[in-house]
Order: structure tokens, then C-alpha cells, then sequence
């Protein structure tokens, strides 16, 4: 499986090659997370109904983002820095229309051109400096604010991403902020390290609108029907946290429950749970 | 050719000088709604005259009124310019600073020097 971090292994458009660009666009996996993210990126986006709209793909890479706009009826334009994965979406023969760039350096488009703007696992990218003239806080301003130019009155910009620490969050929504965008996170399955997923959900003026709220389903749960063991889970949690010594049997069978709750595979509690080991040799 | 439209240099950079060497076209289902909403946000003098430079065989009025509009011929036509015209291999030229941003298999480049950030 591909590193964690890939943005620490070089910018994008270095990473993204013509051979990773290529396993990036079949893997199944890959397909669909994206294909889902683009999905919810989408209904966060809020966008009149039945009206096809004109929307741009911030780091529309090999256009798996795209494709989703297409199926719901939209016109879209996507900008992203590497040539391999765009060769890679006209290959595929997406309907968008393609522009290679750097998102760092501003976004080249005309004021109020969009109804909206998406970007899916991204803006990441974005807060590493590549080369030595970069200054990532500059870069993330410049993008936050050109975007919000390029963007038509009252239009959303959703933008999922992987954040490496809080301050990365921290840093991403105050250029947001600073550029002029009212809004804020939406985080889906906080709870979850597997599932959770950040959307920065960004406004651009207009009206004063309502931040959507991010889903809380338990995940991997699908099997379990009823509501109420669940809430009863939950009550023995708030009851115990904050009193169980650490490494406690109480403490070790508490966390067992907690990753199978998360639909983690875990060994049946027994007499052996929490049993003092004999010290290695 | 929409996104042509939308494009624009690093400053003001706008309109951007459309030098096509290759057109393609392809056909693009018709959403007449989506036409006509999209013509109130396209410059139409610079698309205009980026019909006319690079010799599409399409008139276009010199002003569109609103009554104009409506008209169905009118948006087909524009449907055809905005969506269905591709440029596959040439160049788009900046007003300003007459900076070349080539454009190679449909795909700008709009890819800026160290130099050249603000």
C-alpha cells in the first residue's frame, strides 16, 4: 500500500507520474473513495436543483471527481498540476474541460465565473514547500483568495482533505478566513480514525448560510439493528472515561469494545483477557 | 470553448488571445437552460471576437439582446461554440503582458515561471 503521507515524498506533480497516475486511476479502492467523496463533496455543495451548473475541480486529477459532476448533469472545468493524470483523464475521455496548473500561483479564471467549486483530497498538497521560493501560507492565501474572486455570489466551495496535524487545520481555514470566505469544517465520523473525513466548506458572500452538519452514523455497524444498544454502549463510556486506570482489565476489555464497535476484527473476551504475562526470557 | 472564455492571464489578463493551430469537434448533449444562464456570465464581445480570429464558420450579432435570447437558433449556436468547439493544439495569448500559455492535446498550460509570481 502506497505511503501514508505522499506529499512528503515530493510535490504532485513529481509524485503523480505517468506510472502512478496510471495505479491511481484503476485502483478499485481508490475509485471509490473518491468516487464517494466527490459524492458528499457534492451535496455539501448545495446546488439548486435541477439546474446544471458550471463548477470547477480544484485538483481534478485523473477527472474520478469530475465524472461525478458529469452523472449529475454539470458542465465543469478542472485545474491540476500534473500532466501525467490529466492525460490520464482524457485518455478516460472525461467531458470536463482540462487546465494544468498550479494552484498555488492563483486561480487563472475570471471573476464570478463558477456556481461552485470542489476539491477532492487536494489541498494537502498545498501546504508543503516544494521549492525553495514557496511559502505554503503565502500559496494557501493566494489560492483561497483568487478562488473566491473566480467564484460567482453566494456559490460554495467544498473542500475535502487530509489534514497531517490540527495546525494544518488551523492554518487552512485562517487563509480561508482572511481571503474573505465565511464557513468552516464539516467533519464526518469524528469519532472514527478509519472513516473520519474534513471538508472544509467554504462561502462566498451571498446570504448568510447554515454550516452543514457531518454525519455521525456508526460505521461498520451496518449489521447491528438496534439504536438502543448502541446508547447504552455509549452511557457505560461516559460513566467510566477519565476513571479507569490505564492497562486495567477494566481498561483493556472497555477498549476491545471500542474497536468492535468500529467493526474492528477483535479475540472474544475471556478468563485470559488482561492476564499477567511471564516476563520474556 | 467555454473555458477559454473563463480563463485569464496572471494580472487582469483578460481576454486571452485565442492562436489555434488544431480544432477539433465533438458533440455535446443540448441543455438549453444551462445556455442561457451561462450567457449572462461569458464575455460575449470576447468570445465574439475569438470566434471571428480564428475563422469558425458561425455569425454571431454584434450585441445580444434579450430578446435574442430566446431564440432557439441563437442558443444552438452558442451551444456549438461554447461546447462542442475544442482546440486541441495552439496558444493563448495574454493582452497584458503578451505572455504565451501553450495549449497542447486540449490542455492549457497555465503553469507560471518563478519570475513571474507576484
Amino acid at each position: 500500500m502506497a505511503s501514508k503521507r505522499p506529499e512528503h515524498q515530493g510535490p504532485p506533480d513529481i509524485f503523480y507520474n505517468e506510472e502512478e497516475a496510471r495505479k491511481y486511476s484503476q485502483n478499485t479502492h481508490i475509485i471509490d473513495v473518491q468516487t464517494k467523496l466527490s459524492e458528499r463533496a457534492i451535496e455539501l455543495l448545495n446546488l439548486p436543483d435541477e439546474e446544471s451548473c458550471l463548477v470547477l475541480d480544484v485538483g481534478c486529477g485523473s477527472g474520478l471527481s469530475g465524472e461525478v459532476l458529469t452523472d449529475l448533469g454539470h458542465q465543469w472545468v478542472g485545474l491540476d498540476i500534473s500532466s501525467s493524470m490529466l492525460d490520464v483523464a482524457q485518455e478516460r475521455e472525461v467531458e470536463g474541460d482540462l487546465v494544468l496548473g498550479d494552484i498555488g500561483y492563483g486561480m487563472p479564471f475570471r471573476a464570478g465565473a463558477f456556481d461552485g467549486a470542489i476539491s477532492i483530497s487536494a489541498l494537502q498538497w498545498l501546504c508543503q514547500a516544494d521549492k525553495n521560493y514557496h511559502n505554503p501560507i503565502k500559496r494557501l492565501y493566494k489560492f483561497f483568495s483568487t478562488l473566491y474572486s473566480c467564484l460567482a455570489r453566494g456559490a460554495r466551495a467544498v473542500l475535502q482533505f487530509y489534514p497531517e496535524t490540527p495546525n494544518q487545520v488551523d492554518m487552512i481555514t485562517q487563509q480561508a478566513m482572511k481571503a474573505g470566505f465565511t464557513g468552516g469544517l464539516v467533519v464526518d465520523y469524528p469519532n472514527s480514525t478509519r472513516a473520519k473525513k474534513m471538508f472544509l466548506c467554504l462561502f462566498a458572500g451571498g446570504q448568510v448560510q447554515e454550516l452543514p452538519t457531518g454525519l455521525t452514523g456508526e460505521e461498520g455497524n451496518e449489521g447491528v439493528r438496534t439504536q438502543a444498544r448502541y446508547d447504552t454502549e455509549r452511557q457505560r463510556y461516559r460513566h467510566h472515561r477519565g476513571k479507569s486506570l490505564k492497562k486495567s482489565r477494566t481498561w483493556i476489555l472497555e477498549k476491545k469494545d471500542r474497536w468492535r464497535n468500529k467493526g474492528r476484527d477483535v479475540r472474544p473476551d475471556s478468563k485470559y483477557t488482561a492476564r499477567r504475562r511471564p516476563k520474556p526470557f | 470553448m467555454l473555458t477559454s472564455n473563463i480563463l485569464k492571464g496572471v494580472k487582469k489578463g483578460f481576454p486571452l488571445k485565442i492562436n489555434a493551430v488544431k480544432i477539433e469537434n465533438v458533440s455535446v448533449d443540448y441543455n438549453p437552460d444551462f445556455i442561457t444562464r451561462i450567457l449572462q456570465r461569458i464575455e460575449y464581445d470576447a468570445l465574439r471576437g475569438a470566434v471571428i480570429d480564428l475563422g469558425l464558420n458561425e455569425s454571431l450579432p454584434e450585441t445580444i439582446s434579450e430578446t435574442i435570447q430566446q431564440d432557439e437558433t441563437f442558443l444552438k449556436t452558442m451551444h456549438k461554440i461554447l461546447l462542442e468547439y475544442e482546440i486541441e493544439e495552439g496558444e493563448l495569448i495574454c493582452p497584458e503582458t503578451g505572455r504565451k500559455f501553450p495549449i497542447s492535446k486540449g490542455i492549457p498550460n497555465m503553469l507560471l515561471q518563478e519570475t513571474e509570481i507576484s
